[in-house]
């Protein structure tokens, strides 16, 4: 397996590296750009960035997409770990039939998940009309609902195979030392899924962020994420403010996932230089 | 550990709530007509769209079969690179996902317009006036409709069979290798079979989107092509209001998924994790 | 310095957060609108005079409006349909009657565009903006004088032309070119309109709203049907767009402000619509949308050679030549919704 690769094959990995940045390359190059042109270059300047910082629109609707990603990430996270525990425990049959369920929304197309929701929650809202005299409107709420029940299967996927990997013996080894049924779970079983967990909230939150087709059919009148705002700029013109947002997420993305890399990468080498020395104290002994 | 069992009870509610019903509400508003009365109105209508069915699959096959051809190599060299390297392409790989697809798409519009970066750069060499023609078409075409489709939904693609490969066990190779197998046995008849559950998982998570998608049409192929993510949308929140209809049209590709997922678990197990790239 | 980097990072977006707390002590009012149909700095304006803040979302076109407001769910208070949509909502009762002792400002208006046919009594629209459809062309790449909706049919600019992406400002095009009624009801007319259009649909570059604004400036298209006050928008923008009302006649458009059934905030939506009609905002907002303005007081106000604009004011004569669409009767809407699917297919 870890034969080297050829220059050839470097070379068409490379290219189709290239083929996926070139877009936004050219996106943040024309975030630069001293016109409204989305291919002609015309001089440098900063303007739409300063532009970016006064348009209450975008602020509004990246707060909007901010917020909405991460309640619904973190209701996901919590809702799914928990789930996921209670489905590991759970007898075959009946588990592979909540995990049919659960695997509905990760592979049917988001146009069907977001029609059917906008379909239940209208007629929902008509239903309690009627009965309760209530007005349920689309907005927020139906808009967290939605990402939260397209987030929560993939906590559980990212969370079950970490439980399958766990000690089944470390929970009762941890009660029968005396901790509480609290205590083992928190002290022991979340330590050790901790990074389905965390991998779990991550795509959640990921997802959100780039979800558009969902957003769209449930999020009613007056809440609008950003990828809304984009789809509606994308029907007139796009202006470059986006573009320089764009960039500025991007680059804090870049930022943020280096410096994770940066940490894990000096984890394990201080793992390694542990273990080292553990193996040098052993023969030396 | 029976209060642990009870902690699914709420999670079943919620997807029996937010999941079932409103799937079970396409198939009750695919079976009504605008008069609210039974019927199989919608579907006799659906013939008259056969060519926006058969153009979907068509393309968004297409799209898969392209996305398998350059993924899978992509997956297979990262996959023989050192681990931090690895860890980089992951990163990489994921990154573009950051910004948000539909001005990425936007980026390819400037890319390939008649007076985009193409025909512009092309007309500069002179090999527009070479060819005599003032620009040549790249936008508005199923090709370009296909571009977006690999160009968004490659990564999905590459992740999970990457992921796959890379778990391989390296000890089945070298006994393989042990064994006299040549290099290309070895991968005909070693990697690529276990690497399978990744690549099925990468169909359809190229396949799922690319049918659906309602957005890339309109951007790269100028809306005179209808893809049925495109009827769907213009059924419910478009120029064409008739929700039974789209919702006829949303279960038929429901009922497409599903035979899909069908066959796909057919042929592999484990894909499960491999979803989760 | 991970964590500085991490704190920077951080502050960075943070920054970018609008201020949540922002002023708004009289509630919000939601306004769906066309695209680039209004100057949005007036919502500034009017936050600042009433206290209410806008909530803005655009739509595309009449039939786009009119299925989101029919699927339900949604929560606006001020709507801009056009005519012929405004009396399809008035028959289908899905209009609030507006409380005009809320809108006193419609003194501004020109009586000739109340009371109109969509809506006789005027009960339920404020007119926003008036117009004309038609042509607009880069007289860069197209060197012959376009005169008629012929134009959109020719051969000649094959792969120039764009189309209006809905079903009702498509279909008179063709039944205009054919010479029709552009509220025709009889069938074997509109297939005919239809069969027309079937054929022009390989020489189109596409069908398409405001995606027409990026296209004909830049010149990637170089001929298309479109709204008069866009149009001027445009060649604000790009020199050699000209707009011509086609000579076989045309449709003679009014937007007006209305109220959907159930707004939450009607008396908001008042104070808006009554806000839009102030003098001042009115030439504010045509600034920007070179929409031509129902408003005598605004009009009145006017430097003489933007009265004397053919493209925003056109002269009577001219409007005599156009129409203003009705709305249809039921099975003709269904038939055009079929058809309409069918020719984008």
């Amino acid at each position: 397996m870890k034969k080297r690769n050829s220059f050839g094959a470097r070379l068409f990995t490379a290219l189709v590296f290239l083929f996926l940045y070139a877009p936004i390359i050219l996106l943040i190059i024309f975030s630069f750009n001293n016109s409204k042109s989305r291919s002609v270059w015309s001089g440098f300047t900063l303007d739409w960035y300063v532009k970016l910082f006064h348009n209450t629109g975008i602020r509004q609707a990246l707060w909007t997409t901010l917020l909405v990603s991460f309640i619904a990430a973190l209701v996901a996270t919590i809702a799914g770990t928990f789930t996921a525990i209670g489905l590991f425990q759970l007898k075959r049959k009946p588990r592979d039939a909540i995990l049919a369920v659960n695997n509905i929304p990760v592979i049917n197309a988001d146009i069907i998940t977001g029609v059917s929701l906008s379909l239940l929650f209208v007629s929902v809202g008509s239903l309690f009309a009627r009965l309760f005299g209530l007005e349920f409107r689309l907005g927020f709420l139906s808009l967290l609902i939605a990402h939260i029940t397209f987030n929560i299967p993939y906590v559980i996927l990212s969370v079950l195979p970490k439980l399958r990997q766990l000690d089944k013996n470390l929970f009762e080894a941890a009660q029968d030392l005396g901790a509480t049924w609290i205590q083992a779970f928190v002290k022991v079983i979340i330590p050790e899924i901790r990074p389905g967990i965390v991998n779990g909230f991550i795509m959640a939150f990921t997802l959100s962020i780039d979800d558009f087709v969902i957003s769209y059919f449930t999020a009613g009148s007056y809440v609008q994420t950003l990828s809304m705002q984009i789809y509606a700029m994308t029907k007139k013109r796009i202006s470059p403010e986006i573009n320089a947002l764009s960039t500025i997420l991007f680059l804090t993305v870049l930022l943020l996932l280096i410096i994770i890399n940066v940490r894990q990468v000096r984890q394990e080498k201080d793992a390694q230089k542990r273990l080292a020395t553990l193996y040098n104290n052993k023969n030396a002994r | 550990m029976n209060r642990k069992r009870i902690s699914t009870v709420p999670y079943v509610i919620w997807m029996a709530l937010f999941v079932v019903i409103p799937l079970l509400l396409i198939v009750v508003y695919a079976f009504t007509t605008k008069d609210g009365g039974f019927s199989l109105e919608n579907f006799s209508e659906l013939g008259s769209y056969t060519a926006v069915f058969i153009r979907s699959i068509v393309l968004a096959l297409t799209a898969t079969v392209i996305c398998l051809v350059i993924g899978y190599p992509v997956s297979y060299i990262l996959a023989r690179e050192s681990a931090s390297f690895q860890r980089i392409s992951n990163m990489l790989i994921m990154l573009p996902m950051w910004i948000n697809f539909l001005l990425r798409t936007y980026a390819w519009m400037s890319i390939l317009e008649n007076t985009g970066m193409i025909n512009r750069f092309l007309g500069k060499i002179g090999v527009l006036a070479l060819l005599g023609v003032d620009h040549i078409q790249l936008i508005n075409t199923n090709g370009a409709v296909i571009l977006g489709m690999v160009y968004n939904y490659l990564p999905f693609m590459i992740l999970p069979i990457f992921s796959v490969i890379q778990r391989l066990d390296r000890s089945l190779i070298e006994a393989a290798q042990d064994l006299g197998a040549t290099g290309f046995q070895v991968f005909t008849k070693v990697i690529f079979p276990l690497s399978l559950p990744g690549v099925l998982s990468g169909i359809t998570m190229v396949f799922v989107p690319s049918i659906s998608t309602f957005a890339i049409s309109k951007l790269l192929g100028g809306g005179t092509s209808l893809l049925l993510g495109d009827l769907i949308e213009m059924q419910f929140l478009g120029g064409a209001k008739n929700p039974y209809l789209g919702s006829a049209i949303s279960l038929i590709m429901m009922i497409m998924v599903m035979v899909c997922m069908l066959i796909m678990n057919r042929f592999g197990e484990g894909e499960e994790e491999a979803v989760m790239l | 310095m991970k964590k500085i980097a991490f704190l920077l990072v951080l502050c960075a977006l943070i920054s970018l957060l609008p201020a949540c707390s922002s002023n708004a002590p009289n509630g919000v009012v939601n306004v769906y609108n066309w695209g680039e149909n209004i100057d949005e700095s007036i919502f500034k304006d009017f936050q600042k005079k009433t206290g209410i803040k806008v909530n803005y979302k655009t739509y595309q076109s009449n039939e786009q409006l009119y299925a989101v407001l029919k699927q339900g769910g949604v929560n606006y208070d001020v709507i801009i349909p056009s005519d012929y949509m405004i009396s399809r909502m008035i028959e289908e009762d899905m209009l609030e009657k507006i409380d005009f002792a809320n809108v006193p400002n419609i003194a501004n208006i020109d009586p000739q565009y109340l009371n109109q046919a969509f809506d006789p009594a005027n009960e339920y629209s404020v007119p926003y903006t008036w117009g004309v459809t038609g042509i607009i062309y880069n007289t860069a790449v197209i060197k012959d004088e376009i005169t008629d909706w012929d134009a959109l049919f020719n051969e000649k600019y094959k792969g120039q032309i764009l189309q209006f992406d809905n079903s009702r400002d498509a279909f008179s095009t063709a039944l205009f070119y054919l010479g029709y009624d552009a509220n025709t009801t009889d069938k074997s007319e509109i297939d005919k309109a239809y069969d027309l259009l079937l054929k022009q649909k390989p020489l189109l570059q596409g069908y398409y709203m405001d995606e027409m604004y990026d296209k004909l400036e830049s010149g990637e298209a170089a001929i298309g049907a479109y709204y008069a006050g866009d149009a001027l928008q445009m060649m604000a923008n790009n020199e050699d767009l000209r707009f011509v009302i086609p000579a076989s006649g045309s449709n003679w458009f009014i937007d007006a402000m209305c109220i959907p059934k159930g707004a939450v905030n009607k008396e908001n939506a008042e104070a808006f619509i009554n806000f839009m009609c102030e003098t001042e905002i009115c030439l504010k907002n045509m600034d920007v949308t070179c929409y031509a303005t129902p408003s005598r007081t605004a009009y009145e106000a006017l430097p003489s050679e933007i009265q004397q604009n053919e493209v925003m004011f056109p002269s009577s004569e001219i409007l005599n030549k156009c129409q203003i669409f009705i709305n249809l009767p039921f099975d003709t809407l269904d038939y055009y919704s079929k058809l309409w699917t069918a020719l984008k297919s």
